[in-house]
Protein backbone atom coordinates (compact mmCIF):
# COMPACT_ATOMS: atom_id res chain seq x y z
CA UNK A 1 0.00 0.00 0.00
CA UNK A 2 2.86 2.32 0.88
CA UNK A 3 6.27 1.63 -0.56
CA UNK A 4 9.33 3.79 -0.34
CA UNK A 5 12.54 2.90 -2.10
CA UNK A 6 15.87 4.50 -1.36
CA UNK A 7 14.17 7.45 0.29
CA UNK A 8 16.78 10.06 1.15
CA UNK A 9 16.37 13.49 2.63
CA UNK A 10 19.25 15.87 3.13
CA UNK A 11 18.79 19.26 4.79
CA UNK A 12 21.26 22.05 4.39
CA UNK A 13 22.11 23.38 7.81
CA UNK A 14 24.56 26.24 8.36
CA UNK A 15 26.71 25.30 5.42
CA UNK A 16 26.77 21.63 6.37
CA UNK A 17 24.42 18.94 5.20
CA UNK A 18 22.34 16.91 7.60
CA UNK A 19 21.05 13.57 6.40
CA UNK A 20 17.65 12.94 7.95
CA UNK A 21 16.79 9.93 5.81
CA UNK A 22 19.44 7.69 4.40
CA UNK A 23 18.05 5.28 1.81
CA UNK A 24 14.87 4.14 3.55
CA UNK A 25 13.04 1.17 2.05
CA UNK A 26 9.67 0.73 3.66
CA UNK A 27 6.86 -1.58 2.69
CA UNK A 28 3.46 -1.27 4.33
CA UNK A 29 0.92 -3.90 3.31
CA UNK A 30 -2.70 -3.08 2.69
CA UNK A 31 -4.86 -3.17 5.81
CA UNK A 32 -2.06 -3.37 8.36
CA UNK A 33 -1.00 -1.09 11.16
CA UNK A 34 2.67 -0.35 10.70
CA UNK A 35 4.68 1.36 13.40
CA UNK A 36 7.97 3.14 12.92
CA UNK A 37 9.72 3.63 16.21
CA UNK A 38 12.83 5.56 17.03
CA UNK A 39 14.23 8.26 19.24
CA UNK A 40 13.87 11.94 18.45
CA UNK A 41 16.18 12.87 15.62
CA UNK A 42 16.09 9.37 14.13
CA UNK A 43 14.26 10.69 11.07
CA UNK A 44 10.74 9.35 11.75
CA UNK A 45 9.14 12.71 11.30
CA UNK A 46 10.93 13.34 8.00
CA UNK A 47 9.90 9.89 6.86
CA UNK A 48 6.18 10.36 7.45
CA UNK A 49 6.27 13.83 5.88
CA UNK A 50 7.99 12.43 2.83
CA UNK A 51 5.22 9.87 2.39
CA UNK A 52 2.67 12.55 1.45
CA UNK A 53 5.39 14.79 0.14
CA UNK A 54 4.90 17.56 2.68
CA UNK A 55 8.65 17.33 2.48
CA UNK A 56 10.30 16.66 -0.84
CA UNK A 57 12.70 13.75 -0.65
CA UNK A 58 16.17 14.48 -2.00
CA UNK A 59 16.18 11.08 -3.69
CA UNK A 60 14.11 7.93 -3.85
CA UNK A 61 10.47 7.22 -4.62
CA UNK A 62 7.22 7.03 -2.69
CA UNK A 63 4.34 4.93 -3.95
CA UNK A 64 0.96 5.04 -2.22
CA UNK A 65 -1.87 2.81 -3.44
CA UNK A 66 -0.05 2.14 -6.69
CA UNK A 67 0.53 5.81 -7.44
CA UNK A 68 4.06 7.15 -7.65
CA UNK A 69 3.76 10.39 -5.69
CA UNK A 70 7.32 11.48 -6.30
CA UNK A 71 6.55 11.51 -10.02
CA UNK A 72 3.51 13.76 -9.41
CA UNK A 73 5.46 16.24 -7.36
CA UNK A 74 7.19 17.99 -10.21
CA UNK A 75 10.11 20.27 -9.67
CA UNK A 76 8.69 23.41 -8.12
CA UNK A 77 8.12 23.94 -4.44
CA UNK A 78 4.39 24.26 -4.94
CA UNK A 79 2.30 21.12 -4.96
CA UNK A 80 0.59 20.65 -8.28
CA UNK A 81 -3.06 19.75 -8.70
CA UNK A 82 -2.41 16.03 -9.07
CA UNK A 83 -0.29 15.84 -5.95
CA UNK A 84 -2.93 17.77 -4.01
CA UNK A 85 -5.59 15.33 -5.19
CA UNK A 86 -3.44 12.40 -4.13
CA UNK A 87 -2.90 14.01 -0.72
CA UNK A 88 -6.63 14.39 -0.21
CA UNK A 89 -6.85 10.60 -0.28
CA UNK A 90 -4.24 10.21 2.45
CA UNK A 91 -5.42 11.13 5.93
CA UNK A 92 -3.02 12.55 8.46
CA UNK A 93 -3.24 13.09 12.20
CA UNK A 94 -0.79 15.14 14.21
CA UNK A 95 0.76 15.16 17.65
CA UNK A 96 -0.60 18.62 18.41
CA UNK A 97 -3.90 17.98 16.63
CA UNK A 98 -3.59 21.08 14.42
CA UNK A 99 -7.26 22.02 14.59
CA UNK A 100 -8.34 25.49 13.53
CA UNK A 101 -9.33 27.33 16.71
CA UNK A 102 -11.44 29.73 14.61
CA UNK A 103 -13.79 26.93 13.50
CA UNK A 104 -16.22 24.73 15.34
CA UNK A 105 -15.57 21.01 15.60
CA UNK A 106 -17.97 20.31 12.75
CA UNK A 107 -16.43 23.03 10.55
CA UNK A 108 -12.99 21.56 11.20
CA UNK A 109 -14.15 18.19 9.96
CA UNK A 110 -15.79 19.86 6.96
CA UNK A 111 -12.58 21.62 5.92
CA UNK A 112 -11.14 18.79 3.80
CA UNK A 113 -14.55 18.43 2.16
CA UNK A 114 -14.58 22.15 1.33
CA UNK A 115 -11.22 21.65 -0.35
CA UNK A 116 -12.66 18.73 -2.30
CA UNK A 117 -15.55 20.94 -3.39
CA UNK A 118 -18.31 18.93 -1.72
CA UNK A 119 -21.65 20.79 -1.44
CA UNK A 120 -22.75 22.29 1.88
CA UNK A 121 -25.49 19.82 2.73
CA UNK A 122 -23.37 16.79 1.89
CA UNK A 123 -20.46 18.21 3.89
CA UNK A 124 -22.56 18.63 6.94
CA UNK A 125 -24.03 15.12 6.64
CA UNK A 126 -20.61 13.55 6.24
CA UNK A 127 -19.05 15.55 9.07
CA UNK A 128 -21.79 14.54 11.52
CA UNK A 129 -21.47 10.93 10.45
CA UNK A 130 -17.70 11.01 11.08
CA UNK A 131 -18.11 12.73 14.44
CA UNK A 132 -20.54 10.00 15.38
CA UNK A 133 -17.97 7.40 14.33
CA UNK A 134 -15.35 8.86 16.67
CA UNK A 135 -17.89 9.30 19.46
CA UNK A 136 -18.17 13.08 19.45
CA UNK A 137 -21.58 13.65 17.86
CA UNK A 138 -22.60 15.91 20.75
CA UNK A 139 -19.60 18.23 20.35
CA UNK A 140 -20.25 19.31 16.76
CA UNK A 141 -20.92 22.92 17.72
CA UNK A 142 -18.14 23.25 20.29
CA UNK A 143 -14.84 24.99 19.57
CA UNK A 144 -11.56 23.07 19.88
CA UNK A 145 -10.56 25.18 22.90
CA UNK A 146 -13.48 23.65 24.80
CA UNK A 147 -12.31 20.05 24.27
CA UNK A 148 -9.88 17.80 26.14
CA UNK A 149 -6.74 16.50 24.42
CA UNK A 150 -8.28 13.13 23.65
CA UNK A 151 -11.40 14.74 22.21
CA UNK A 152 -9.26 17.04 20.06
CA UNK A 153 -7.42 14.04 18.65
CA UNK A 154 -10.75 12.37 17.89
CA UNK A 155 -11.73 15.44 15.91
CA UNK A 156 -8.34 15.25 14.19
CA UNK A 157 -9.05 11.63 13.26
CA UNK A 158 -12.57 12.42 12.02
CA UNK A 159 -11.09 15.20 9.89
CA UNK A 160 -8.43 12.89 8.49
CA UNK A 161 -11.16 10.43 7.44
CA UNK A 162 -13.29 13.02 5.66
CA UNK A 163 -11.73 12.38 2.27
CA UNK A 164 -12.42 8.61 2.51
CA UNK A 165 -8.70 7.81 2.61
CA UNK A 166 -7.30 4.31 2.25
CA UNK A 167 -4.23 5.32 4.15
CA UNK A 168 -3.88 7.12 7.46
CA UNK A 169 -0.59 8.67 8.54
CA UNK A 170 -0.22 9.23 12.24
CA UNK A 171 2.52 11.59 13.37
CA UNK A 172 3.00 10.84 17.09
CA UNK A 173 -0.78 11.06 17.49
CA UNK A 174 -0.74 9.96 21.11
CA UNK A 175 2.50 11.53 22.31
CA UNK A 176 0.76 14.55 23.82
CA UNK A 177 -1.85 12.47 25.63
CA UNK A 178 -1.98 10.77 29.03
CA UNK A 179 -1.73 6.95 29.19
CA UNK A 180 -5.45 6.31 29.51
CA UNK A 181 -6.38 8.63 26.67
CA UNK A 182 -3.57 7.12 24.62
CA UNK A 183 -5.16 3.71 25.04
CA UNK A 184 -8.58 4.93 23.92
CA UNK A 185 -7.15 6.69 20.87
CA UNK A 186 -5.14 3.61 19.92
CA UNK A 187 -8.27 1.51 20.32
CA UNK A 188 -10.10 3.89 18.00
CA UNK A 189 -7.33 3.61 15.40
CA UNK A 190 -7.44 -0.17 15.72
CA UNK A 191 -11.23 -0.19 15.25
CA UNK A 192 -11.01 2.05 12.20
CA UNK A 193 -8.28 -0.15 10.78
CA UNK A 194 -10.58 -3.18 11.13
CA UNK A 195 -13.91 -1.58 10.21
CA UNK A 196 -12.76 0.47 7.26
CA UNK A 197 -9.82 -1.65 6.16
CA UNK A 198 -7.71 1.43 6.69
CA UNK A 199 -3.95 1.05 6.30
CA UNK A 200 -2.21 2.93 9.11
CA UNK A 201 1.39 4.11 9.13
CA UNK A 202 2.31 5.58 12.47
CA UNK A 203 5.46 6.96 13.93
CA UNK A 204 6.06 7.00 17.64
CA UNK A 205 8.74 6.94 20.26
CA UNK A 206 6.62 4.84 22.61
CA UNK A 207 7.15 1.09 22.47
CA UNK A 208 3.72 0.62 24.08
CA UNK A 209 2.03 2.03 20.99
CA UNK A 210 3.73 -0.53 18.76
CA UNK A 211 2.89 -3.28 21.23
CA UNK A 212 -0.76 -2.27 21.49
CA UNK A 213 -1.79 -1.94 17.86
CA UNK A 214 0.93 -2.66 15.36
CA UNK A 215 0.96 -5.67 13.05
CA UNK A 216 4.40 -4.73 11.81
CA UNK A 217 7.13 -2.47 13.05
CA UNK A 218 10.38 -0.90 12.00
CA UNK A 219 13.15 0.51 14.13
CA UNK A 220 14.80 3.69 12.90
CA UNK A 221 18.23 4.93 13.86
CA UNK A 222 20.13 7.83 12.35
CA UNK A 223 17.94 7.99 9.27
CA UNK A 224 18.07 4.28 8.50
CA UNK A 225 15.69 1.43 9.15
CA UNK A 226 17.75 -1.06 11.12
CA UNK A 227 15.06 -3.70 11.68
CA UNK A 228 11.63 -4.28 10.24
CA UNK A 229 9.00 -6.95 9.85
CA UNK A 230 5.80 -8.28 11.38
CA UNK A 231 5.83 -8.53 15.13
CA UNK A 232 6.24 -12.32 15.00
CA UNK A 233 8.97 -12.10 12.37
CA UNK A 234 10.82 -9.71 14.64
CA UNK A 235 10.41 -12.10 17.54
CA UNK A 236 11.81 -14.88 15.41
CA UNK A 237 14.88 -12.83 14.62
CA UNK A 238 17.64 -13.70 17.08
CA UNK A 239 19.14 -10.67 18.69
CA UNK A 240 16.39 -8.41 17.43
CA UNK A 241 16.52 -5.16 19.32
CA UNK A 242 12.84 -4.47 18.69
CA UNK A 243 11.81 -7.89 19.96
CA UNK A 244 13.90 -7.32 23.06
CA UNK A 245 12.21 -3.94 23.56
CA UNK A 246 8.73 -5.26 22.83
CA UNK A 247 9.10 -8.33 25.02
CA UNK A 248 11.81 -7.55 27.53
CA UNK A 249 12.86 -10.37 29.82
CA UNK A 250 15.26 -10.10 32.71
CA UNK A 251 16.46 -12.21 35.59
CA UNK A 252 19.67 -13.79 36.73
CA UNK A 253 20.55 -17.41 37.49
CA UNK A 254 19.75 -18.17 41.11
CA UNK A 255 23.09 -19.90 41.69
CA UNK A 256 25.98 -21.69 40.03
CA UNK A 257 25.42 -24.90 38.12
CA UNK A 258 22.16 -23.79 36.55
CA UNK A 259 21.13 -23.19 32.98
CA UNK A 260 19.25 -20.06 31.98
CA UNK A 261 17.53 -20.04 28.62
CA UNK A 262 15.25 -17.61 26.78
CA UNK A 263 12.31 -19.23 25.02
CA UNK A 264 10.57 -17.27 22.29
CA UNK A 265 6.95 -18.11 21.51
CA UNK A 266 5.58 -17.17 18.14
CA UNK A 267 3.53 -18.66 15.38
CA UNK A 268 1.88 -22.11 15.56
CA UNK A 269 4.23 -23.52 18.20
CA UNK A 270 2.85 -21.29 20.87
CA UNK A 271 -0.48 -23.11 21.18
CA UNK A 272 0.91 -25.92 23.37
CA UNK A 273 1.49 -25.71 27.13
CA UNK A 274 5.17 -26.58 26.57
CA UNK A 275 6.61 -25.55 29.90
CA UNK A 276 4.47 -27.92 31.91
CA UNK A 277 5.04 -30.64 29.29
CA UNK A 278 8.77 -30.16 29.65
CA UNK A 279 8.54 -30.36 33.39
CA UNK A 280 6.48 -33.56 33.36
CA UNK A 281 8.38 -35.32 30.58
CA UNK A 282 11.83 -34.90 32.08
CA UNK A 283 10.77 -34.55 35.69
CA UNK A 284 12.69 -31.36 36.22
CA UNK A 285 11.84 -28.23 38.18
CA UNK A 286 11.61 -25.14 36.10
CA UNK A 287 11.76 -21.62 37.51
CA UNK A 288 10.43 -18.74 35.47
CA UNK A 289 12.79 -15.81 35.92
CA UNK A 290 11.01 -13.38 33.70
CA UNK A 291 8.39 -13.30 31.00
CA UNK A 292 6.75 -10.91 28.58
CA UNK A 293 3.81 -12.56 26.91
CA UNK A 294 0.82 -11.35 25.02
CA UNK A 295 -2.09 -13.12 23.45
CA UNK A 296 -2.70 -11.95 19.91
CA UNK A 297 -5.50 -13.56 17.90
CA UNK A 298 -5.72 -16.48 20.31
CA UNK A 299 -2.01 -17.28 20.15
CA UNK A 300 0.58 -16.56 22.70
CA UNK A 301 3.50 -14.56 21.56
CA UNK A 302 6.35 -13.31 23.61
CA UNK A 303 9.41 -14.45 25.45
CA UNK A 304 10.13 -16.19 28.67
CA UNK A 305 13.35 -16.63 30.60
CA UNK A 306 13.48 -19.90 32.46
CA UNK A 307 16.02 -21.64 34.64
CA UNK A 308 16.76 -25.37 34.58
CA UNK A 309 18.78 -27.19 37.24
CA UNK A 310 22.23 -28.38 36.19
CA UNK A 311 24.73 -27.05 33.72
CA UNK A 312 24.02 -26.70 30.05
CA UNK A 313 25.68 -29.99 29.18
CA UNK A 314 23.17 -31.76 31.42
CA UNK A 315 20.24 -30.00 29.80
CA UNK A 316 20.87 -30.72 26.14
CA UNK A 317 17.90 -33.08 25.97
CA UNK A 318 15.24 -30.75 27.47
CA UNK A 319 16.53 -27.90 25.29
CA UNK A 320 16.28 -30.18 22.29
CA UNK A 321 12.69 -30.97 23.32
CA UNK A 322 11.81 -27.26 23.30
CA UNK A 323 13.36 -26.81 19.87
CA UNK A 324 11.42 -29.81 18.62
CA UNK A 325 8.22 -28.03 19.66
CA UNK A 326 9.19 -25.31 17.21
CA UNK A 327 10.21 -22.84 19.89
CA UNK A 328 13.22 -20.68 19.59
CA UNK A 329 15.67 -21.21 22.41
CA UNK A 330 18.61 -19.06 23.31
CA UNK A 331 20.99 -19.86 26.09
CA UNK A 332 21.82 -16.96 28.34
CA UNK A 333 25.45 -17.12 29.36
CA UNK A 334 25.33 -16.82 33.09
CA UNK A 335 28.82 -15.82 34.25
CA UNK A 336 28.83 -18.46 36.97
CA UNK A 337 28.15 -21.67 35.09
CA UNK A 338 29.81 -21.53 31.65
CA UNK A 339 33.32 -20.40 30.71
CA UNK A 340 33.24 -17.35 28.51
CA UNK A 341 34.45 -19.07 25.35
CA UNK A 342 31.90 -21.88 25.46
CA UNK A 343 29.20 -19.38 26.30
CA UNK A 344 29.78 -17.47 23.10
CA UNK A 345 29.72 -20.69 21.11
CA UNK A 346 26.54 -21.79 22.83
CA UNK A 347 24.81 -18.51 22.20
CA UNK A 348 25.74 -18.79 18.56
CA UNK A 349 24.35 -22.26 18.45
CA UNK A 350 21.22 -21.14 20.24
CA UNK A 351 20.80 -18.47 17.64
CA UNK A 352 20.70 -20.96 14.79
CA UNK B 1 -14.67 82.66 21.08
CA UNK B 2 -17.86 81.30 22.58
CA UNK B 3 -19.45 77.92 22.19
CA UNK B 4 -21.91 78.93 19.44
CA UNK B 5 -18.95 80.15 17.37
CA UNK B 6 -16.90 77.02 18.02
CA UNK B 7 -19.65 74.48 17.52
CA UNK B 8 -20.05 74.62 13.67
CA UNK B 9 -16.25 74.64 13.21
CA UNK B 10 -15.84 71.62 15.47
CA UNK B 11 -18.70 69.74 13.81
CA UNK B 12 -17.28 70.32 10.35
CA UNK B 13 -13.76 69.45 11.57
CA UNK B 14 -14.92 66.20 13.13
CA UNK B 15 -16.88 65.20 10.03
CA UNK B 16 -13.84 65.89 7.81
CA UNK B 17 -11.52 63.98 10.13
CA UNK B 18 -13.84 60.97 10.22
CA UNK B 19 -14.16 61.10 6.43
CA UNK B 20 -10.39 61.16 5.90
CA UNK B 21 -9.70 58.48 8.49
CA UNK B 22 -12.45 56.18 7.27
CA UNK B 23 -11.46 56.21 3.62
CA UNK B 24 -7.74 56.12 4.20
CA UNK B 25 -8.28 53.12 6.51
CA UNK B 26 -10.24 51.32 3.80
CA UNK B 27 -7.48 51.98 1.27
CA UNK B 28 -4.72 51.09 3.74
CA UNK B 29 -6.31 47.76 4.58
CA UNK B 30 -6.97 46.99 0.92
CA UNK B 31 -3.32 47.74 0.12
CA UNK B 32 -1.56 46.59 3.30
CA UNK B 33 -3.29 43.25 3.68
CA UNK B 34 -2.10 41.74 0.36
CA UNK B 35 1.38 43.22 0.90
CA UNK B 36 1.63 41.72 4.37
CA UNK B 37 0.48 38.33 3.10
CA UNK B 38 2.95 38.57 0.22
CA UNK B 39 5.78 39.33 2.67
CA UNK B 40 5.04 36.13 4.59
CA UNK B 41 4.45 33.88 1.59
CA UNK B 42 7.54 34.94 -0.33
CA UNK B 43 9.83 34.80 2.67
CA UNK B 44 12.46 32.08 2.98
CA UNK B 45 10.69 28.82 3.75
CA UNK B 46 7.35 30.38 2.78
CA UNK B 47 4.78 28.76 0.52
CA UNK B 48 5.75 30.97 -2.43
CA UNK B 49 9.38 31.49 -1.51
CA UNK B 50 10.79 34.17 -3.78
CA UNK B 51 13.78 36.04 -2.45
CA UNK B 52 13.69 38.76 -5.13
CA UNK B 53 10.04 39.70 -4.61
CA UNK B 54 10.44 39.51 -0.85
CA UNK B 55 13.45 41.85 -0.87
CA UNK B 56 11.80 44.39 -3.20
CA UNK B 57 8.55 44.51 -1.22
CA UNK B 58 10.50 44.62 2.03
CA UNK B 59 12.59 47.59 0.87
CA UNK B 60 9.53 49.50 -0.36
CA UNK B 61 7.75 48.92 2.93
CA UNK B 62 10.79 50.01 4.89
CA UNK B 63 11.20 53.21 2.88
CA UNK B 64 7.52 53.99 3.40
CA UNK B 65 7.87 53.44 7.11
CA UNK B 66 11.07 55.38 7.64
CA UNK B 67 9.87 58.63 6.01
CA UNK B 68 8.40 61.05 8.56
CA UNK B 69 4.76 61.56 7.59
CA UNK B 70 5.00 65.31 7.26
CA UNK B 71 7.80 64.88 4.66
CA UNK B 72 5.83 62.20 2.80
CA UNK B 73 2.83 64.52 2.76
CA UNK B 74 4.77 67.27 1.01
CA UNK B 75 6.72 64.93 -1.25
CA UNK B 76 3.48 63.39 -2.47
CA UNK B 77 1.86 66.71 -3.47
CA UNK B 78 2.49 66.20 -7.23
CA UNK B 79 1.20 62.63 -7.07
CA UNK B 80 -1.87 63.66 -5.08
CA UNK B 81 -2.61 66.40 -7.60
CA UNK B 82 -2.30 63.84 -10.37
CA UNK B 83 -4.73 61.43 -8.73
CA UNK B 84 -7.34 63.76 -7.22
CA UNK B 85 -6.80 66.95 -9.25
CA UNK B 86 -5.92 69.00 -6.17
CA UNK B 87 -3.76 68.59 -3.09
CA UNK B 88 -6.05 70.53 -0.77
CA UNK B 89 -9.13 69.30 1.05
CA UNK B 90 -10.18 66.10 2.79
CA UNK B 91 -10.48 63.98 -0.37
CA UNK B 92 -6.97 64.88 -1.52
CA UNK B 93 -5.59 64.01 1.93
CA UNK B 94 -6.76 60.40 1.62
CA UNK B 95 -3.91 59.76 -0.85
CA UNK B 96 -0.95 60.61 1.39
CA UNK B 97 -2.72 59.20 4.47
CA UNK B 98 -3.25 55.84 2.80
CA UNK B 99 0.24 55.73 1.31
CA UNK B 100 1.68 56.54 4.71
CA UNK B 101 -0.36 53.84 6.46
CA UNK B 102 -0.09 51.00 3.92
CA UNK B 103 3.50 50.00 4.84
CA UNK B 104 2.68 50.38 8.52
CA UNK B 105 -0.36 48.12 8.25
CA UNK B 106 1.50 45.67 5.99
CA UNK B 107 4.09 45.07 8.76
CA UNK B 108 1.31 44.54 11.31
CA UNK B 109 -0.34 42.01 8.97
CA UNK B 110 2.98 40.25 8.49
CA UNK B 111 3.50 39.95 12.25
CA UNK B 112 -0.07 38.73 12.79
CA UNK B 113 0.17 36.06 10.10
CA UNK B 114 3.57 34.83 11.26
CA UNK B 115 1.98 34.00 14.61
CA UNK B 116 -0.25 31.37 13.00
CA UNK B 117 0.97 27.89 13.97
CA UNK B 118 2.78 26.30 11.04
CA UNK B 119 1.20 22.97 11.96
CA UNK B 120 -2.17 24.29 10.76
CA UNK B 121 -0.69 25.14 7.38
CA UNK B 122 0.82 21.67 7.22
CA UNK B 123 -2.53 20.08 8.13
CA UNK B 124 -4.32 21.89 5.31
CA UNK B 125 -1.57 20.99 2.86
CA UNK B 126 -1.90 17.37 3.91
CA UNK B 127 -5.62 17.60 3.04
CA UNK B 128 -4.68 18.68 -0.45
CA UNK B 129 -5.21 22.42 0.04
CA UNK B 130 -3.30 24.84 -2.17
CA UNK B 131 -1.98 28.31 -1.41
CA UNK B 132 -5.37 30.12 -1.74
CA UNK B 133 -6.93 27.63 0.69
CA UNK B 134 -4.09 28.15 3.14
CA UNK B 135 -4.47 31.95 2.94
CA UNK B 136 -8.26 32.19 3.10
CA UNK B 137 -9.12 29.25 5.34
CA UNK B 138 -6.16 29.25 7.70
CA UNK B 139 -3.94 32.33 7.77
CA UNK B 140 -6.62 35.02 7.67
CA UNK B 141 -9.28 33.43 9.93
CA UNK B 142 -6.70 32.29 12.46
CA UNK B 143 -5.02 35.70 12.68
CA UNK B 144 -8.29 37.65 12.68
CA UNK B 145 -8.01 38.90 16.28
CA UNK B 146 -4.46 40.17 15.63
CA UNK B 147 -5.57 41.70 12.35
CA UNK B 148 -8.45 43.55 14.06
CA UNK B 149 -6.00 44.81 16.64
CA UNK B 150 -3.72 45.94 13.79
CA UNK B 151 -6.58 47.81 12.12
CA UNK B 152 -7.37 49.52 15.43
CA UNK B 153 -3.78 50.66 15.77
CA UNK B 154 -3.75 51.84 12.14
CA UNK B 155 -6.94 53.89 12.59
CA UNK B 156 -5.43 55.58 15.63
CA UNK B 157 -2.23 56.36 13.74
CA UNK B 158 -4.36 57.75 10.91
CA UNK B 159 -6.22 60.06 13.32
CA UNK B 160 -2.82 61.44 14.28
CA UNK B 161 -1.64 61.70 10.66
CA UNK B 162 -4.88 63.41 9.65
CA UNK B 163 -4.22 66.16 12.19
CA UNK B 164 -0.79 66.65 10.62
CA UNK B 165 -2.38 66.70 7.19
CA UNK B 166 -4.46 69.59 8.41
CA UNK B 167 -1.32 71.72 8.66
CA UNK B 168 -0.51 71.25 4.98
CA UNK B 169 -3.89 71.76 3.41
CA UNK B 170 -6.27 69.15 4.59
CA UNK B 171 -9.36 69.92 6.56
CA UNK B 172 -10.46 68.30 9.78
CA UNK B 173 -9.84 68.86 13.46
CA UNK B 174 -6.10 69.27 12.97
CA UNK B 175 -6.52 72.07 10.51
CA UNK B 176 -9.08 73.81 12.76
CA UNK B 177 -6.78 73.47 15.76
CA UNK B 178 -3.88 75.03 13.84
CA UNK B 179 -5.95 77.87 12.37
CA UNK B 180 -7.92 78.83 15.47
CA UNK B 181 -6.12 77.33 18.42
CA UNK B 182 -2.54 78.07 17.35
CA UNK B 183 -2.59 81.00 14.96
CA UNK B 184 -5.38 82.93 16.76
CA UNK B 185 -4.36 81.93 20.29
CA UNK B 186 -7.82 80.52 21.10
CA UNK B 187 -6.68 78.24 23.92
CA UNK B 188 -10.23 77.10 24.71
CA UNK B 189 -10.74 75.99 21.14
CA UNK B 190 -7.47 74.07 21.22
CA UNK B 191 -8.50 72.31 24.41
CA UNK B 192 -11.86 71.26 22.98
CA UNK B 193 -10.22 69.78 19.85
CA UNK B 194 -7.81 67.86 22.05
CA UNK B 195 -10.74 66.48 24.05
CA UNK B 196 -12.55 65.44 20.86
CA UNK B 197 -9.43 63.73 19.48
CA UNK B 198 -8.85 61.87 22.74
CA UNK B 199 -12.51 60.77 22.77
CA UNK B 200 -12.24 59.65 19.15
CA UNK B 201 -9.12 57.56 19.77
CA UNK B 202 -10.60 56.05 22.92
CA UNK B 203 -13.76 55.14 21.06
CA UNK B 204 -11.81 53.45 18.27
CA UNK B 205 -9.77 51.47 20.79
CA UNK B 206 -12.90 50.41 22.68
CA UNK B 207 -14.59 49.23 19.48
CA UNK B 208 -11.48 47.28 18.43
CA UNK B 209 -11.11 45.65 21.86
CA UNK B 210 -14.82 44.85 21.87
CA UNK B 211 -14.65 43.04 18.54
CA UNK B 212 -11.59 41.05 19.66
CA UNK B 213 -13.35 40.08 22.89
CA UNK B 214 -16.38 38.99 20.89
CA UNK B 215 -14.18 36.71 18.78
CA UNK B 216 -12.46 35.34 21.88
CA UNK B 217 -15.79 34.49 23.47
CA UNK B 218 -16.50 32.24 20.52
CA UNK B 219 -13.45 30.23 21.52
CA UNK B 220 -11.25 31.48 18.75
CA UNK B 221 -8.21 32.88 20.51
CA UNK B 222 -7.63 30.11 23.03
CA UNK B 223 -5.31 27.43 21.72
Amino acid sequence: MITTTGLTKVYPSRGREVTALDGVDLHVREGEVYGVIGQSGAGKSSLIRCVNLLERPTAGTVTVDGQDLTALAGRGRRAGKELRQARSRIGMVFQHFNLLSSRTVQDNVELPLEILGVSGQERSRKALELLDLVGLADKARAYPAQLSGGQKQRVGIARALAGDPKVLLSDEATSALDPETTRSILQLLRDLNRQLGLTVLLITHEMDVVKTICDSAALMKKGRIVESGTVSELLATPGSELAQELFPVGGQASGPGRTVIDVTFHGEAATQPVISQLSRTYNIDISILGAAMDTVAGKQIGRMRIELPGRYEENVVPVGFLREQGLQVEVVDGPANVPAQTAAALVKEGAK
Amino acid sequence: MNWSEMQPLLTQGTIDTLYMVLWSTVVSVAGGLPLGILLVLTDKGGLLQNVAVNKVVGVIVNIGRSLPFIILLIALIPFTTLVVGTFIGPSAMIVPLAIGAIPFFARLVETAIREVDHGLVEAVQAMGGGVPTVVFKVLLPQSLPSLISGITTTVIVLVGYSAMAGAVGGEGLGSKAVTYGYQRFETDFMLVTVVILVALVTLVQLIGDGVIRLLARRGRTAS
